[in-house]
């Protein structure tokens, strides 16, 4: 069992995971957070390879993206960066960015670091169902390393199962038609679509993401989901800290949520 | 043969690489355009507006004087010429009838020398649809009468504020617009850029140019082809509806004008054939300028309707299969072509369209062959810009 399978057998719900942008605020800043985050709850962590034209992230991640880019993050570093922290870490580390970057790293040699250094799992937005499933999904399905996919409000129910058939993660469930950051409360609309969701009793265990941003809105998710990924609203509560106070302030952020 | 396959794909370029969030409208699309843009009614629609309202067929113009400095038979297609002054609107007039049909009540768009823009907010001011601009702020600034024109016809401009600040990231924000507003909206892309189907779709809609061609050509010269057909290529739309009628005429040199900027190896070009390696950009595998980790790199040319640092993929793959030949210009090279075509033909180009004149020093052509150069624009919007080079 890889480590995110473990977590969701053994946690039902409630399942935090949380988003940090590697390079921000500070270059080196990802690993420590990581270890603060874990031992203030936090069940996973989504580590976003900064980019710098994310088309699927709001304004917030977009910022903090430009930070690491110019504070010299690249995937070699954050490879590396990863590598040290693995071993002191148990949660499962996720890795988020466009397919561009797996591109031009070499698809083949991506997969290969990622296993190398421990990453448990992808998510890659931009990389659609059908291109995964004519070119990409071998490659990641025999290097077991799980991919996890997005079903967001439009998705029909079909594509759904073709979803579920492809997707060797859990299933990224995007709350809303938005970019990230940008949700405010859970609303009626959404409701329904949580519960059709539901109702569709997925074989793969799921998370709620894209603008959760507080205790309720969090709460609300998990009912719904096995728990919910938190981004925009992480990165702005440690934006522009750093030493002591940024622990503190990452610390104190998910003693808000669980 | 040059074909797109049934993934959206020419050659190993092209495909939809969008999140999930788009799959849906970019499916829907997908779906109807090619059947939709083929209906009787849809073409009679789309017929009636390119000539009473744009002013179709554009003529071609044989340059006289321009002939006699380069010793060929040089023919201008004057797309200039178009309502609201280049080719964008053929393109903005065939998005807008497929959006009304989709029911669609809001318009995104995304423009760099502001022409798309223009010709956006001017089908939605025909239509009565509300229209949201996406604009770089420098191109705001270097591009200030065609902001004008776009309020005036009551569009809303919205200034992208990251990365560059240009089309490459007005682009970015109307793809997150669309992400955001899924159901009411439909986004006018102004080249043959993005998602397929819609480098396809524009092709589709900017291929009256080269039909147009064949016809006019055969009246003037006694053939229906050029020996040399010249375009400027941002993302590539104006050229994509020159050539496409003669994709699969290989009597027909193809050749697509890059902007280089201040020189290819100055760090500040947009010559994206020679720069850019196989990569995704704004939904698309293409050509397109990046660091060996992935990350766009910010490009530069004079002309903010070149500055873009990618191409569609359709140009992907002529230029990498080598049926055409892709040329660089620098800003002070389209200057000069500028300035030389106003004061040989009286023509005032666009910036974008100068790179393609500043072409014919860069080629040479037998006294009798047939050069078709597609000026894409005219330069109203430029004379801020032509003014502060003018040659004393
Ligand atoms: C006059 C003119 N020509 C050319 C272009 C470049 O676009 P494309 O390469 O799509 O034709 C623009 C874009 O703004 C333009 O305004």
């Amino acid at each position: 069992m890889n480590r995110i399978e473990k977590l969701f057998a053994q946690k039902k719900e409630g399942i935090l995971n949380i988003f940090l942008t590697a390079g921000y605020p500070g270059l080196d800043d990802m690993p420590k957070l990581v270890k603060t985050l874990e031992l203030a709850g936090v069940d996973m962590v989504e580590i976003g390879m900064p980019y710098s034209d994310p088309l699927a992230d709001g304004e917030t991640i977009q910022a903090s993206s430009k930070i690491a880019l110019e504070n010299g993050m690249t995937l070699d570093i954050l490879f590396e960066q990863i590598q040290e922290l693995r071993p002191q870490v148990k949660l499962p580390i996720i890795l988020m960015g466009y397919f561009n970057q797996v591109l031009q790293y070499g698809e083949h040699r991506f997969i290969e670091t990622c296993k190398r250094v421990g990453v448990d799992g992808l998510i890659l937005p931009d990389l659609p169902l059908i291109e995964l499933e004519r070119r990409y999904h071998r490659l990641f399905a025999d290097a077991e390393l799980p991919i996890s996919l997005l079903v967001c409000p439009s998705t029909t129910e079909a594509r759904i199962r073709q979803i579920e058939a492809l997707s060797t993660g859990f299933i990224y469930l995007v709350a809303d038609a938005a970019t990230t950051g940008n949700a405010a409360s859970i609303n009626e609309q959404q409701l329904l679509y949580f519960k059709r969701i539901q109702a569709m009793k997925l074989t793969h265990p799921s998370l709620i993401g894209f603008g959760i941003s507080d205790k309720n809105a969090f709460d609300q998710a998990s009912q719904f989901a096995q728990g919910a990924i938190i981004g925009s609203a992480f990165i702005r509560a440690i934006s522009g800290l750093a030493g002591e106070q940024l622990h503190q302030a990452a610390e104190n952020f998910v003693q808000r949520i669980i | 043969m040059i074909q797109l396959d049934e993934y959206g794909y020419y050659g190993k370029f092209g495909g939809a690489f969008v999140p999930e969030m788009l799959f849906s409208n970019v499916e829907e699309l997908r779906k109807i355009y090619v059947d939709w843009i083929a209906e009787p009614d849809f073409q009679k629609e789309f017929q009636r507006l390119l000539r009473d309202y744009v002013g179709r067929p554009t003529p071609l113009f044989f340059a006289e004087r321009l002939s006699e400095k380069y010793q060929t038979q040089i023919y201008l297609k004057r797309e200039d010429l178009n309502h609201t002054g280049a080719h964008k609107i053929n393109n903005t007039i065939g998005q807008i009838l497929i959006a009304e049909r989709l029911g669609k009540t809001r318009i995104i768009a995304e423009t760099g020398a502001g022409q798309h823009g223009v010709a956006t907010a001017t089908v939605c001011a025909l239509k009565g649809i509300r229209c949201i601009v996406y604009m770089g702020e420098v191109d705001i600034l270097r591009q200030a009468p065609n902001v004008a024109r776009m309020k005036m016809l009551g569009a809303e401009v919205r200034p992208a504020k990251s990365g560059s600040r240009t089309l490459k990231d007005a682009t970015n924000e109307a793809i997150r617009d669309w992400i955001q507003n899924p159901d009411d909206t439909h986004y006018i892309i102004g080249s043959v850029v993005g998602p397929h189907p819609f480098p396809d779709m524009v092709a589709r809609f900017q291929s009256v140019i080269s039909l147009e061609m064949k016809k006019q050509l055969l009246e003037k010269t006694g053939k229906d082809y050029p020996d040399h057909l010249i375009a400027c290529v941002g993302g590539g739309s104006n050229a994509a509806g020159a050539f496409y009628h003669y994709l699969n005429r290989k009597e027909v040199g193809l050749i697509a004008v890059e902007a280089a900027g201040e020189g290819i190896d100055s760090g500040k070009s947009a010559a994206t054939s020679v720069l850019g390696t196989d990569g995704i950009i704004h939904g698309s595998r293409t050509l397109l300028m990046q660091t060996a980790d992935g990350q766009i790199i910010e490009p530069h040319s004079i002309s903010a309707g070149l500055d873009y640092p990618g191409i569609g993929p359709m140009h992907a793959h002529l230029i990498a299969s080598g049926r055409a030949k892709a040329v660089a210009i620098t800003d002070q090279e389209a200057l000069q072509a500028g300035f030389e075509l106003a004061r040989l033909e009286g023509i005032i180009p666009a910036l974008e369209s100068a790179h393609a004149i500043a072409a014919l020093d860069k080629l040479s052509f037998e006294k009798s062959e047939v050069v078709v150069i597609n000026l894409s624009g005219r330069g109203d919007k430029d004379l801020e810009t032509y003014m502060k080079f003018a040659p004393k």
